[in-house]
């Protein structure tokens, strides 16, 4: 449904996306993850027609979005990073008019606003300005405006961004109903988003794509080097380290706290150290206060993805 | 042609919904009634005076050729003035706001888009100088000037209107600022006002280039109530070129990013 070949986009010298290709299949929705500046805007402002590319090509629905971009653009629905309102319209004469201009036939025009309205809950503010709205829904208004014209193609560039975390929750949701009959990519810097919502990810850092696989199997891989935070308590503390260093499977303990009580564990490639890890504290006789995995968050990700790549290419090298 | 009517139409609701089509057609409104007035008095003194000295009975003074020519030639200058304040916005806060990226990823085409916001500034032009035509009714209720000349005067001011919205779009297609469009679409627009200002001291054939680059130059013609295809040709050209850089500039924006 969305193709991306070798595509490239260079600012003058600056290269913001590097020879990316991926595909998204017809009814799935693809994460697209990668910290401020990776190039996740600069590839979805390329798909969706805003701006050509340099190098390569995207086709959306079959259509190349730079030979054929009406067709392309009429069947793609795309919520930009900041929502584009017009203040001085109400909610429901912005859907009018963006329904007008996707091409939305007169007659259907009022029932599809009031439909999508009802689908992202901003009917009740059918008659504000879209200028006097909150955070939370100019960001649905976006989202109701991408779907107006029913496309088979949306690009969400950070759908949540700005939500109190019911109506995140709500969002996800929302996007798990619509595919299937939407193909959908979304862009995100949160990981925890990404394993909810979505079938496929693409992690993508400097403009080039990293990684490319389901949640689950990037989860697995990354777990394979995982950090444990353990907490002990009694005062020959600072040996627990060394105790704790000796663990069969354990590759690094560093110290996190001040008091030397904390450490953080590193474990061998795919092994689970967890229990090892609490009878060598209960056996040492400490105290075991705290034994939990530490949460990746999207840096460590990159940190170990990126640290991954330049192994592979030394050993290439 | 649907596509560009729903833009247009979302021009002319921006207009109204803001403060700025109030203001520009209420400043219009009271600047050409004071033009409007003192022209007036100046041309009934002039027809008394006639009529005391005998020479002619001011039933004999022409009011297209001696009260409403001048006064349009006048008035164009309240539009230096304005309408900058209605080009300014067209594009620059499109840009500003990131509404652009609404409109670049529609399916519409660039023309569509700038021949709706050039019909949507027309609109209020158009409002501005539908104010001017109850002072003339008024002339008709109590004077008999003719209307046909009139009517050539108002194609004139028309086209001259266009050359500065399609100069004023272009130029607030090249930056976010609106301040920055304003001033220098004002800066362009009296550029072009007093190009041929300078032209005697540039020999016979400056004189001549800048006679026919200036903007009031051809406008004359029209006032006057003659159609020379030549002012036509060059209003026309004008703002399609005015136009075309305008589509040229938004799809270099699209390549630079």
């Amino acid at each position: 449904m969305i193709e991306v070949e070798h595509l490239t986009k260079r600012y003058g010298t600056v290269t913001a996306v590097d020879d990316v290709t991926f595909r998204v299949n017809k009814g799935e929705i693809l994460g697209f993850l990668g910290p401020n500046g990776a190039g996740k805007t600069t590839t979805m402002r390329v798909l969706t027609g805003y701006m050509p590319a340099t190098d390569g090509r995207a086709a959306v629905a079959g259509y190349d979005v730079f030979d054929h971009p009406i067709e392309a653009k009429r069947r793609t629905g795309y919520l930009p990073e900041t929502p584009p309102l017009y203040p001085d319209m109400t909610v429901r004469e912005y859907l009018h008019f963006v329904g007008k201009i996707k091409g939305v036939a007169p007659k259907d025009r009022a029932a599809r606003v009031d439909q999508v309205m009802a689908r992202t809950w901003v009917a009740d503010m059918a008659n504000r300005a879209c200028g006097k709205l909150s955070k939370g829904y100019r960001q649905r208004v976006g989202l109701a405006q991408a779907l107006i014209h029913n496309p088979e193609v949306l690009i969400l560039d950070e759908p949540t961004a700005g939500l109190d975390p019911k109506q995140i929750n709500e969002t996800r949701r929302l996007i798990k109903a619509l595919a299937g009959d939407h193909t959908i990519i979304l862009s995100t810097h949160i990981l925890t988003e990404v394993e909810q919502t979505c079938q496929r990810v693409v992690i993508i850092n400097k403009g080039r794509v990293v990684a490319e696989d389901t949640p689950e199997n990037l989860t697995r891989r990354l777990r394979g080097s995982a950090t444990m935070f353990v907490q002990v308590d009694g005062d020959r503390a600072a040996e627990a380290q060394a105790a704790l260093a000796r663990v069969d499977g354990v590759a690094r303990v560093t110290s996190a706290n001040d008091a030397g009580t904390a450490f953080e564990i590193e474990s061998e490639s795919g092994r689970d150290v967890r229990r090892e890890l609490a009878r060598a504290v209960i056996g040492g006789g400490w105290g075991l206060l705290e034994l939990r995995p530490m949460r990746l968050s999207l840096e460590d990700v990159f940190l170990s993805l990126t640290t991954e790549e330049r192994q592979e290419e030394t050993v290439n090298a | 042609m649907r596509n560009t009517l729903a833009i247009a139409h979302k021009e002319v609701r921006a207009y109204f919904a803001s403060p700025i089509a109030y203001i520009v057609i209420g400043f219009f409104a009271l600047l050409f009634g004071w033009f409007y007035i003192g022209i007036l008095d100046w041309f009934v003194r002039q027809g008394m005076q006639m009529g005391q000295f005998g020479m002619q009975g001011p039933q004999n003074m022409n009011v297209n050729q001696q009260m409403i020519r001048p006064l349009l030639l006048n008035m164009t200058v309240v539009f230096l003035f304005l309408l900058p304040l209605v080009t300014m916005r067209t594009y620059a806060e499109e840009k500003r706001s990131g509404t652009i990226e609404l409109l670049l990823t529609s399916p519409l085409t660039d023309l569509q888009i700038v021949l709706g916001k050039f019909l949507g500034a027309m609109v209020l032009y158009s409002a501005m100088l539908a104010v001017t035509m109850i002072h003339f009714g008024l002339l008709f209720k109590f004077g008999n000037p003719d209307w046909k000349p009139l009517a050539v005067a108002y194609l004139g001011l028309f086209l001259f209107g266009g050359c500065f919205v399609s100069v004023g779009l272009f130029i607030s297609s090249l930056t976010k600022n609106q301040i920055v469009a304003g001033a220098a679409t004002f800066g362009v627009f009296l550029l072009l006002w007093v190009v041929d200002w300078i032209g005697q001291s540039l020999g016979p054939t400056g004189e001549s280039l800048t006679k026919y680059l200036s903007m009031t130059e051809h406008l004359d013609d029209f006032v006057k109530g003659v159609i020379d295809t030549k002012h036509l040709v060059y209003y026309v050209s004008f703002i399609t070129f005015g136009l075309f850089l305008t589509m040229r500039s938004v799809d270099a924006e699209r390549w630079r990013g």
